[in-house]
């Protein structure tokens, strides 16, 4: 137990490619490696999940151990030589990442609206120069053309078996909605039954969208917005629905929200999000928006300047003052809308009539 | 939220969302977690994992029942009698926690009288849950060395809402089970900024800050900022204003609420704004509510708005602009702005959010260690008395707001109106996971409508048969104020004798039916039970 070590001590280092270096209690040598640069990479691991050891490409070297260990599910210890920059090891990731690339349709390109994660393989195809077109492949989008629902898309075409859904289901969401079916080249990610999600325990939070590393579970919502022309930008914002404040990014072309993204370091939501702030946006620039202010004339609202309707809206509550006393002015605030608004509407209420006429919609 | 600042002095959740992963014995009640706060309740499935205890009270066996270790299917509005029970096995089996009494608290010795009455055979008289249960949940909480209490909408909107409040603070505080990691007394805000709208000072009863407007010194105080004296004398609750329409009130500012759809006994609602002189709305749709408008101002979004939103567990944080707002619309500070201005006030020559948001800090003692620059970050959970502190994420440490913790002594009270010959039937009314309140926002995204594309009735399968429904085929669903057509969908959510519907469809209105009664404290509307007749339609 070095827990109470203090850093330096030679008890929590090792060393890493020839280098003295600390490490953490608990840390695992991919995590390490991974604070040290970027020779060593994987496709199963996702910080908010247990490790598993699957895809084999983070194997790193350990002085003593006859073949190579996965590095994340190795945890540091005291004296550990560790090799993560070797030739072998780069042969071995080169030829690791052929076999996974050779197994995903061809040509197909991987929209990043598609999720997260969705870049993670085919950026290491890009530095391994993968190609896989040795071997053909499938065709991308098929595998359930049946699952209809408009948030995920399941293109298990691109699956590589790294079962981050299955565990992220599982063990950070807890609804255990789909698993790991069938055996060695018919393993697949199924739900009970085979059926649809719509039909399953999932409830469409869509963190298995978004850990994906290969865009195999995409956000529908978002890609229908692929060929739309812009720049893909992220602006961090709360989500707009309950009172959680799940963090996440606001994903935009141009002047169109193209969809929404969980921030993995949001303090109340630490990546996760519900099917509301995942998929519910497209209200945002839905055609019914109010783009005009409207006043009532001869019994119907028609659009009128912002001077006329603030003009009226003025004058209308100084009528309803004047007749019946400041009392009868009253002002209910949003619990939605941010806080800038209920401060000014209150601000008004006790400004301009001096009352306490000032409410929000929490109670009903 | 009245109920704890009358107790403990501060009406908000005691402790921070990842304290849910802490406790040992988690006790959920009136709240269908899984579907208004869902990502909290993915912590709770966490704290499970972990091998924490689960005890959920609530009438219908909700997606957080089915996963709790104990559930206690009480039936609708007899908290106070389940809760009474609790207290009195907790005090019987001694397991009260005699130094944290004797340093923390006053009101014991009464307290203590008053539930000898309550035993759990009295309660299961009444809530209908079995003595033994009580029994079980009381003492697993009572053992528990971090007890933690949630709760939503399913505790307040009753008319006994304050009592059951109080009565779950009894619980915490007869044990102790506050001011530690994973323990406390815990109300899940639902609409994303309705804490902030609090904070704001958006109430009839206080300024920004909670600073109660009753008292000179902030009078004072506040005529120095904004150069005018407001009244002494607390305002109207919104229930009682719209009551009071065509009376007392006769010109209504509304921001952003469907009130027509939202609010209880519709029917009487759309009478009341009908009455008014003057209804101004700022909406981002046309909603039903500002169909009744003489002026409707069109506000910009979310994800068209620079602004601060604060989350159940106090934790302000920056909402940002990622487009342009649509046309004419503009950002809701801008337009009320605008419109004090016209009514000639000063004070209100905002350029900016920021502008706002810092004259804010500037006022209240909750925020006043906050800025528009620090808010950035999200790490600080109010209260944050001054620069350089750090938030306050855990509440009540050593001491409450109030100074000691105050124990009351609730009495059960039946529902304002009850089941008879004419509406013999249950009906208690909620939230769906996919959608969010009247669907102005949810009803638009394509997501939700494949989920849930219309409102229904859930009715036990049993029951189904024995009042002569079809499973898919509408009924009437009558109460003394109304009726409405509604789709029956056989479900065992529900017990028998009980049923269960949304108020998230405009074409199902269900809240025609509800608003029997208010909370004589804090106004709250009776949502939670009605008594209804059901019929094929
Ligand atoms: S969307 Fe959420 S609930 Fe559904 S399968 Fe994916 S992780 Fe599981
Ligand atoms: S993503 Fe879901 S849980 Fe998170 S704030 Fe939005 S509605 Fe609440």
């Amino acid at each position: 137990m070095t827990g109470t070590t203090p850093t330096g001590a030679a008890s929590n280092r090792l060393t890493l490619d020839g280098e003295t270096v600390a490490f953490e209690e608990g840390e695992s040598l991919f995590e390490l490696a991974r604070r040290h640069g970027d020779a060593v990479s994987s496709l199963c691991f996702d910080d908010r999940l247990e490790p598993l050891g699957a895809c084999r490409l983070c194997a790193v070297e350990v002085e003593g151990q006859a073949r190579p260990v996965a590095s994340c599910t190795t945890l540091a210890h005291a004296g550990m030589v560790v090799r993560t920059r070797t030739a072998d090891l780069e042969r071995h990731r080169r030829i690791l990442t052929d076999l996974i690339v050779s197994e995903n349709p061809t040509g197909a390109a991987i929209d990043s609206l598609r999720g997260s994660a969705s870049q993670e393989l085919a950026q290491l195809a890009g530095r391994y120069e993968a190609d896989g077109r040795r071997f053909g492949g499938a065709r991308s989008g098929a595998s359930r053309a049946d699952d209809a629902n408009p948030m995920i898309l399941r293109d298990y075409d691109h699956c590589i078996s790294c079962y981050r859904c299955v565990r992220i289901c599982s063990e950070q969401q807890g609804d255990d909605a789909i698993s790991v079916g069938g055996r060695g080249f018919r393993t697949r990610i199924t739900t009970e039954f085979d059926g649809l999600l719509a039909d399953s325990a999932c409830t469409f939070c869509g963190q298995c969208v978004q850990t994906c590393p290969t865009g195999a579970l995409a956000d529908r919502r978002a890609l229908e917005h692929a060929e739309t022309p812009g720049e893909l930008a992220a602006t961090r914002s709360i989500c707009p629905y309950c009172g959680v404040g799940c963090s996440l990014d606001i994903l935009t072309k141009g002047e169109r929200i193209v969809g929404v993204r969980p921030a993995p370091d949001g303090p109340a939501n630490e990546g996760a999000l519900c099917v509301k702030g995942q998929f519910a946006w497209e209200w945002v620039q839905h055609p019914d928006r109010l783009t005009n202010p409207l006043v009532r004339k001869d019994g119907e609202l028609v659009e009128a300047s912002w001077d006329e309707a603030l003009d009226r809206a003025a004058e209308g509550f100084r009528e309803v003052a004047a007749a019946h006393g400041r009392e009868a002015v009253y002002a209910v605030a949003s619990g939605r809308a941010p806080h800038e608004s209920a401060y000014t509407i209150q601000k008004l209420v006790r400004v301009c009539f001096q009352t306490n006429q000032i409410d929000n919609c929490s109670r009903s | 939220m009245a109920g704890l600042a009358a107790t403990l002095g501060r009406g908000a959740m005691s402790n921070p969302l990842a304290d849910m992963e802490k406790p040992d014995v988690i006790f959920c009640i009136g709240t269908n977690m899984t579907e208004t706060h869902p990502v909290a309740a993915t912590r709770l499935k966490k704290a499970q994992a972990r091998g924490a205890t689960l005890i959920v009270a609530d009438p219908r066996r909700i997606p957080l029942a089915r996963r709790a270790d104990l559930h206690l299917p009480l039936r609708v509005g007899t908290d106070v009698a389940l809760l009474g029970a609790m207290a009195h096995v907790i005090e019987r089996e001694g397991l009260v926690d005699e130094t944290f009494l004797a340093e923390r608290t006053e009101g014991w010795e009464r307290l203590r009288e008053h539930l000898r009455a309550f035993t759990p055979e009295w309660a299961e008289g009444i809530c209908g849950v079995e003595a033994a249960d009580i029994e079980r949940a009381a003492i697993a909480y009572g053992r528990a060395e971090r007890g933690a209490i949630y709760y939503t909408l399913g505790i307040t909107e009753h008319i006994c809402g304050v009592d059951n409040v109080q009565s779950l603070c009894n619980l915490m505080l007869m044990t102790g089970n506050v001011g530690r990691p994973g323990t406390g007394i815990n109300p899940m805000r639902g609409q994303n900024n309705i804490q902030g709208a609090g904070d704001v000072g958006a109430l009839p009863n206080h300024f920004p800050g909670f600073q109660p407007v009753t008292d000179p010194a902030n009078q004072e105080k506040f005529e120095r900022a904004w150069g005018v004296r407001v009244d002494l004398q607390k305002g109207m609750t919104k229930v009682r204003a719209l009551e009071r329409a065509g009376e007392k009130v006769f010109g209504m500012l509304i921001c952003g609420e469907n009130t027509v759809v939202s609010d209880p006994d519709a029917g009487h609602c759309r009478r009341a704004l009908g009455s008014l002189e003057h209804l101004v709305v700022i909406d981002i749709f046309l909603t039903e509510t500002a169909e009744l408008a003489d002026v409707v101002l069109p506000a910009s979004a979310w994800g068209e708005t620079d602004g601060v939103f604060t989350n159940t567990e106090r934790r302000p944080q920056r909402v940002r602009a990622a487009v342009a707002p649509p046309g004419e619309a503009r950002a809701e500070w801008w337009i009320v702005s605008q419109l004090a201005k016209r009514l000639g006030a000063g004070g209100f020559d905002y350029e900016s959010a920021a502008q706002v948001f810092d004259e804010l800090c500037s006022l209240s003692p909750t925020y006043h260690g906050l800025s528009w620059e620090l808010v950035a970050e999200g790490r600080h959970q109010w209260p944050v008395p001054e620069a350089g502190h750090p938030g306050t994420p855990l509440l009540h440490i050593g001491e409450f707001p109030r100074g000691r913790g105050l124990f009351t002594t609730p009495e059960y009270r039946d529902p304002a109106e009850v089941t008879d010959e004419d509406y013999p039937v249950w009906l208690t009314t909620g939230r769906r996971l996919a959608h969010y309140h009247t669907r102005t926002m949810s009803g638009r995204s394509a997501g939700p409508e494949f989920l849930v594309p219309e409102e229904v009735v859930e009715v036990h399968p049993a029951d189904v048969a024995a009042w002569g429904l079809t499973d898919g085929e509408p009924a009437i669903l009558a109460s003394r104020r109304g009726s409405v057509v509604v789709k029956v969908a056989a479900d065992d959510t529900s017990p028998r004798g009980t049923v269960f519907s949304s108020f998230s469809f405009s074409e199902v209105p269900v809240n025609v039916l509800t608003g029997s009664g208010y909370d004589p404290i804090t106004d709250t509307a009776e949502l939670k039970v009605c008594p209804v007749r059901i019929e094929p339609a």
